[in-house]
């Protein structure tokens, strides 16, 4: 079944790329960390999820990843149903992603190339383009000159561009965000972020989870506002007060 | 799969070994000990079990035949012991072959006094068994024959080695499973300290859109990698100690040569090397897998 049929069987508009109805997430112990959660990002959109630490922002991602399933309501990415997508579909949903984490998880015993490569190989590119798309895409992200450097020697700002650079090189549909400043100094988070905003600029979905009220403020994007679980705004050219969420 | 993508995996999983040095050598140390004390306790059964089915193959019951049984008599007998399953070989020694062979041994030059073959009655068959439990089987067929004068045979060898191969059979299981699972817990532990170094690269390889089959690859290239190096090393210790050993056990004690008859290296490791190659391959497979699977629903 393709992407469209999927997409019409669930009667979702062709310009929506992200649909969550009604998504509940519960840990065995404890409040539920998301609760009856409705979202609906389109295409192209910049979209930043904001909330304190257990608002709930790390589960939504992990949903979006699908590392977790939801406890209940639907999730649509891109017309696949999460919450019936089959094991070994999983990877070739994930393709359709990048991801940046805060702590940028790269390969510490591969350089610069290999880190980017893995994610090409993984999609089982042919060398040759492998070589080519890499450069374009380290660049890109302002990197070209350090490809051969290990990911131990180079800077945390330069560490979070190599990790954007293994999001962006298959040129994936959403770039999930998971606090990609937050180990950067504030001048560094601006950098990237503009690089990120680019991305964005060039068609590519972005969806960033921070509690960095700079940055929110700065770009003024679509702003979620999670508390408690809940979405407590959804606001399209919003900012981020921490002391809303209290 | 392309063909990039297998070479690809075959890369990393050597390129794995040199990456997590210390887990490599942890894991190869283990199946190197586990396989040496393997093959050393296989050296030493199988040659005992060949010292024992030596002195089996000495020990044989001989049927001597009534007054006045002729060769074609005693021939047929042997054609009709020779069908039966425990029954190797049988020698047939004519009243002829008995005088000469007992002038030569014990007579010399006396025997000239005798005209006439005091063991005229003496032909019998030697027969040499398959297995040695079977002995009194044998007896008992034989003292049911007709024509039968007596039947020689030696109950205490036969009891005494029978008594040895079911030691070496219980002594043998008993090891096997004392090694297996000292193996299993010293490569588990490993696998723990593989799972902790390999953890954060098979999530970011999950994250990044791998199928469990390229998370999977380079691992179990690795294992066997490791598996065959750690079972290459004891093969190769194990070769010149063995070596070292039967030449200085047949030198310190050669007044029992006639008794130890140990196998050639050769015979030894025309079996040992490819069982300790595929158990290492085996170990180091399961190992991987093992490791991977725990980490792949990610």
């Amino acid at each position: 079944m393709d992407t469209r049929t999927r997409r019409r069987k669930s009667r979702i508009p062709e310009d929506e790329i992200i649909t969550l109805e009604n998504v509940s997430k519960a840990y065995s112990k404890g409040a539920p960390a998301l609760n009856g959660v409705t979202l609906h990002i389109k295409k192209g959109e910049f979209v930043f999820i904001v909330g304190k630490s257990g608002s709930g922002k790390s589960t939504l991602i992990k949903l979006l990843l699908r590392e977790l399933t939801a406890s209940s309501g639907n999730i649509n990415v891109m017309g696949y149903n999460l919450n019936r997508i089959r094991h070994s579909r999983i990877p070739k949903y994930r393709r359709n992603l990048g991801v940046v984490f805060q702590d940028f998880r790269l390969l510490e015993d591969r350089n610069v190339y290999e880190n980017v490569a893995l994610a090409q190989r993984v999609v089982q590119v042919p060398a040759r383009e492998i070589r080519r798309n890499v450069s374009v895409i380290l660049e890109r992200v302002g990197l070209g000159g350090k490809y051969k450097s290990k990911v131990t020697h180079i800077s945390g700002g330069e560490q979070q561009r190599v990790a954007l650079a293994r999001a962006l090189v298959n040129k994936p549909s959403i770039l999930l965000c998971d606090e990609p400043t937050g180990n950067l100094d504030p001048e560094i988070s601006a950098e990237i972020m503009n690089l990120i905003e680019k991305i964005n600029e060039s068609g590519t979905t972005v969806i960033v989870v921070t509690h960095d009220k700079a940055i929110v403020n700065m770009m003024e994007k679509r702003v979620i506002t999670l508390q408690k679980g809940v979405v407590v705004s959804d606001e399209e050219h919003g900012t981020y007060n921490d002391e809303d969420d209290e | 799969m392309r063909i990039s993508t297998f070479f690809y995996c075959l890369g990393q999983g050597f390129k794995n070994l040199t990456r997590n040095r210390w887990y490599t050598l942890a894991s190869v140390a283990t199946i190197t000990a586990c396989l040496f004390l393997f093959g050393m306790f296989y050296a030493i059964v199988t040659n005992f079990q060949h010292i024992v089915k030596t002195a089996e193959e000495g020990v044989s019951v001989t049927v001597f035949f009534n007054e006045g049984t002729t060769e074609d008599q005693i021939l047929s007998v042997k054609n009709l012991l020779e069908q039966r399953v425990e029954v190797r070989e049988i020698v047939y020694l004519s009243a002829e072959d008995a005088w000469n062979s007992f002038k030569d041994q014990y007579l010399g030059e006396y025997a000239d006094g005798f005209t006439e073959n005091p063991l005229a009655d003496s032909a019998n068959l030697q027969i040499y068994l398959n297995d040695i439990s079977m002995q009194q089987d044998l007896v008992t067929y034989l003292e049911s024959m007709d024509g039968i004068r007596r039947v020689n045979r030696s109950e205490v060898a036969a009891t005494t080695l029978t008594g040895a191969n079911r030691l070496i059979a219980i002594v043998s299981a008993g090891i096997i499973l004392i090694l297996l699972l000292v193996s299993i817990f010293l490569i588990s532990n490993t696998v723990t300290i593989g799972i902790s170094v390999r953890k954060e690269e098979i999530n970011i390889m999950k994250y990044i859109g791998a199928t469990d089959f390229f998370v999977r690859a380079p691992f179990v290239f690795e294992g066997v990698l490791i598996g065959v190096i750690g079972s290459l090393v004891p093969l190769v210790i194990l070769f010149f100690v063995y070596r070292q050993a039967i030449g200085y056990v047949a030198e310190r004690f050669s007044m029992l040569s006639a008794i130890l008859q140990f196998l050639p290296w050769s015979e030894i490791f025309s079996t040992l090397a490819p069982l300790s190659i595929a158990i290492g391959v085996g170990i180091g497979f399961l190992g991987s897998i093992v490791t991977v699977r725990r980490h792949l629903r990610v």
